[in-house]
């Protein structure tokens, strides 16, 4: 038993370093930057720590708990982009008078929670992480808490979330009442068409799951959210719950829901097309740079969600794949927005960025690629990202799906010109100031580099993803 | 041979843009000029020694380069033919005369413009190299980057609106390649053209995916009803940038006809030839037409290429011998010949500020070098025997005649009003009445500008006086062409 906690072993050691970071923050007065640089070297730790452990699959407590390629992947993805998100957002934390120490201990354990999330082989480790991480995530969207706006989001997404998560744990139910079971692999072996009430218990965790990675018709939260919290809560909001949300969708529809494919997919070929006509119209007329993210984030789930549509592994893997580009591509845009500050405040609308492309040619550049590639042009990373989705859609021939989302991407291709043209095109107005962000601009280099160089190796993420589904 | 030529002559200006990034002038620009020009000569010079070292005698795919690139999917091949090198030596040839124009006509953010010719230089010797729907896709459609920025930067006062319009009808024509080549690849297994040319795609499929195909390149040709956005792109542009346009850029489109099309979907080439016959020759009577009563140098000329790429189509969708060698001389001189006039007008636009014809006229008086030369250009483009546009436009209509008396009887009046545009724009700007006065202290052409022109006519009264050299080289290839789709027919 002792040996088999082995397997844990990283969300254990999370769940130390969190109580003991707490303890320091609790008793040491001003200790920000001290935690802060601890939590940085704990996701070090962490990632060390899933990197020299087994891929092997392992199951404990009953099967409720399961390590295998897929989790460590999600984790390493989870803990990497949790880094660079802290990471560049560190100057902008300490200027807005976010530098609580509970800031980066409630992060980790959300991530905590996520952690769980991806490697829940059961409905109630499932249910349980996915709330550690919703109630920290409450947190974290009202963190700002003397801001009216950042208080109203919280509430907003505190009260909607909720009932989305009464939804799930409402389908979790039902299920375990139909199937007779709580485990994943047993639900599988119960769960047939024939079964309505398990069928429809499955449109509950879907309605769930939707709300957490912000797919249409379950989006209300996201613009006002992204637009109400702090630049460095959306920009984590944007990322790391989504990369999780994801992985559970693709976990459900693997494992437990693997036998009742046809009644699954309709609806998220549903969710994926409507998140793709949303996410294109919507963001047209958007000012503000995050409730524009906001719409292209909803976007970009769709894809992903095309991905999922097909019930192929081949179909899976994309998304995985696009996911992972989609977090590249947030992290620079986001980082971005940090390089953006003029008299000590952080500008973020689009208006803002007219004409930086005189004074600062370096952030136009790098904006330029992110936006291109969001937009998906090729030779960027975002193409490679489309382009693995409408192959495996393809396979399936699911001709609708793959024309309808390639016509979104030219509909959304019009507000990214729209950027790059107020960046490009326009006369300057502002003059920011020349920030010292090293952090920041680190994230936008790396981020560029690996979108522009990605078309030299395009097959490195496949390669990684190809060996997930394996067993 | 081993060495990788294709793929040095493809990233040779991409690997030269880094260098003038990394020059650090505040004032002028010259050692990013001189990068740039030189390593744009010596793409030149190289692709020179490829089309002499390339085997005219032989129809199959010649310095072909083959990487695995995406696992078991796409391999990034590359290889010419007697058909692409040509293109290829035009993208090269264009490319340096583009940067000679900038040293008068770009004023602002020199570097960063050279840098984007640079790069598109790059995309486009890769389109005519891919010899993989995935590769030539990726080049096809990064070309739009660059492009889109040169517009808009340093276009003119409607550039937003004309840099826009020419993305996203780009865009849009492509992404439906874009599903039409991943069918492809789950139809034939592979996106490898050579694979797939013997592979065959079942006959069902063809129609559709030809059209896919169509609606990519219809918009990039432009034929009509989707030529909308080259008017607008060609007055807003640069000069440099209208010269990329016309001579490089629409070429793909028609590049794309030769080595997609026919090739892979020969039953729906036939099928579909009407179409284009209906669509080509409306194109070239009515933009013709429509040039006729422009009052903006720029447009006229535009909306010429229009008419002028309506007989590329016409003549590759004959196919017969001399319609396709027709459309592929076509497309080279027009790509020389438009050049040649937005140059011309870049000319006295640096000079003067205006595009309308009505703020010229009587330049003969004043500077005689230039309207020599604009002469020569007017003449060609309007077809005169003795330049290379006669030669393209006689073949082709000598083809267009061997399938359909129809089509030929109306592209022939398309010659005609061709004539009478490039006649009456020459009449108006070069002899008439000087009615403004600032055209009386016009300098002549100076010795940048002489350099570039003269080249071009040389090039142009030289191809018209002796086509062998091009004639060769496409000769075995278009055959083959031509062989391959009619037993592709009969087969079916």
């Amino acid at each position: 038993m002792i040996n088999s906690l082995n397997i844990m072993l990283p969300e254990i050691f999370l769940s130390l370093s969190i109580f003991s970071i707490l303890l320091i923050g609790v008793f040491k007065k001003k200790s920000f930057n001290l935690i802060f640089n601890l939590t940085s070297l704990i996701i070090i730790f962490t990632i060390l720590i899933i990197l020299t452990g087994s891929n092997n699959v392992e199951r404990i407590f009953l099967d409720s708990f399961i390590r295998d390629s897929f989790s460590n992947y999600f984790k390493i993805l989870i803990l990497l982009s949790s880094l660079f998100v802290l990471n560049s957002s560190k100057n902008f934390i300490i200027d807005n008078k976010l530098d609580k120490f509970e800031y980066p201990i409630i992060i980790l354990l959300s991530i905590l929670g996520m952690f769980f999330m991806v490697s829940a082989n059961d409905l109630i480790l499932f249910y349980l992480g996915l709330e550690l991480q919703s109630l920290s995530l409450y947190i974290l969207a009202s963190i700002d808490r003397d801001n009216l706006r950042s208080t109203e989001s919280g509430i907003k997404y505190f009260v909607l979330s909720a009932l989305s998560s009464g939804l799930l744990l409402y389908g979790c139910s039902l299920l375990y009442g139909f199937t007779g079971s709580t485990n994943f692999e047993l639900i599988a072996n119960q769960l047939y068409k024939e079964n309505i009430g398990a069928v429809f218990a499955m449109v509950f965790i879907l309605v769930g799951l939707a709300f957490k990675v912000s797919a249409v018709p379950f989006h209300m939260w996201t613009p006002d959210v992204y637009e109400g919290a702090p630049t460095s809560i959306t920009s984590y909001f944007a990322v790391v719950p989504k990369v999780a949300g994801l992985a559970l969708l693709i976990k459900f529809m693997f494992v437990p829901f693997s036998n009742i494919l046809l009644e699954w997919q309709t609806i998220i070929i549903f969710i994926s097309i409507a998140s793709m006509i949303l996410g294109a119209v919507a963001a047209m007329t958007q000012k503000n740079f995050k409730r524009l993210l906001a719409y292209s984030s909803i976007g970009h789930i769709g894809y992903a969600l095309a991905g999922v549509a097909t019930g192929a592994i081949t179909g899976y893997q994309s998304a995985i794949v696009y996911i992972s580009i989609y977090v590249i591509m947030n992290i620079g845009a986001f980082s971005c927005l940090y390089l953006l500050k003029k008299d000590g405040k952080y500008k973020e609308n689009i208006s803002d960025l007219s004409g930086i492309s005189k004074k600062h040619p370096l952030l136009a550049i790098s904006l330029l690629v992110i936006l291109f590639s969001l937009a998906g042009v090729p030779p960027l990373g975002g193409f490679f990202a489309k382009f693995y989705v409408f192959v495996a859609v393809l396979e399936k021939q699911m001709y609708a799906l793959a024309i309808i989302g390639l016509l979104t991407t030219v509909m959304s291709a019009f507000y990214y010109l729209k950027i790059i043209k107020t960046i490009y095109f326009d006369d300057s107005s502002i003059t920011f100031e020349s920030t010292k962000n090293r952090t920041a601009q680190a994230s936008v280099f790396a981020s560029c580099i690996i979108l522009s160089t990605f078309f030299l190796y395009p097959s490195f993420l496949n390669n990684l993803v190809n060996k997930l589904f394996v067993g | 041979m081993n060495f990788p030529i294709l793929s040095t002559l493809i990233f040779l200006p991409l690997i030269s843009s880094f260098f003038i990034l990394l020059t650090k002038e505040k004032s002028s620009n010259i050692s990013s000029i001189y990068i740039s020009l030189f390593s744009s000569v010596a793409t030149f010079f190289l692709s020179l020694f490829l089309w002499y070292s390339l085997d005219v005698k032989s129809s199959a795919f010649q310095f072909v380069e083959e990487k695995s690139w995406i696992n078991n999917f796409i391999k990034f091949k590359l290889g010419v033919d007697g058909i692409s090198i040509l293109f290829i030596v035009l993208t090269t040839l264009i490319t340096p005369i583009c940067i000679i124009s900038c040293i008068n006509s770009v004023k602002v953010r020199v570097k960063e413009f050279l840098i984007a010719i640079l790069i598109l230089e790059t995309f486009m010797i890769g389109v005519f190299c891919s010899l993989d729907l995935v590769i030539f896709y990726l080049f096809f459609e990064a070309g739009l980057i660059p492009m889109f920025l040169i517009i808009g930067v340093w276009g003119g006062p409607r550039r937003v609106y004309s840099a826009f319009k020419f993305f996203l009808f780009t865009l849009l024509g492509s992404v439906l390649m874009l599903v039409a080549i991943i069918v492809i690849y789950w139809l034939t297994g592979t996106t490898d053209i050579t694979q797939i040319y013997e592979i065959k795609i079942p006959k069902e499929y063809q129609n559709i995916l030809w059209l896919a195909f169509l609606s990519s390149f219809a918009v990039k040709m432009p034929m009509w009803p989707v030529h909308t956005w080259l008017p607008d792109a060609h007055v807003e542009a640069p000069t440099a940038g209208s010269v990329i346009l016309a001579a490089i850029l629409l070429k793909m489109a028609g590049y794309g006809f030769l080595r997609f099309s026919i090739p892979m979907f020969p039953v729906a080439s036939e099928y579909f030839t009407p179409l284009i016959y209906i669509l080509s020759i409306i194109a070239i009577i009515y933009t013709s037409l429509v040039a006729l009563m422009q009052e903006d140098m720029k447009k006229l000329i535009a909306y010429s290429s229009v008419a002028h790429m309506g007989y590329v189509t016409l003549g590759i969708f004959t196919l017969t011998k001399q319609g396709i060698e027709g459309s592929i001389y076509q497309m080279i001189s027009h790509g020389l010949i438009s050049a040649a006039l937005f140059l011309c007008v870049g000319v006295v636009y640096d000079r003067l500020h205006s595009r309308m014809i009505s703020t010229y006229g009587g330049l003969v008086n004043y500077i005689p070098k230039y309207s020599f030369l604009f002469l020569i250009f007017a003449l060609a483009a309007l077809g005169l025997p003795g330049t290379s546009g006669f030669l393209g436009e006689f073949l082709v209509l000598t083809g267009t005649f061997q399938k359909s008396y129809l089509a030929a009887m109306f592209a022939t009046f398309g010659v005609v009003l061709g004539a009478a545009y490039m006649l009456w724009l020459t009449k108006r700007i070069i002899f008439g009445v000087t009615n403004n006065s600032e055209i009386k202290k016009l300098n002549d052409v100076n010795k940048s500008e002489i350099t570039m022109l003269v080249t071009l006519a040389f090039l142009i009264l030289f191809f018209g006086l002796y086509p062998l050299p091009l004639m060769e080289t496409f000769n075995v290839s278009v055959n083959s062409l031509i062989d391959n789709y009619e037993t592709a027919l009969i087969s079916n």
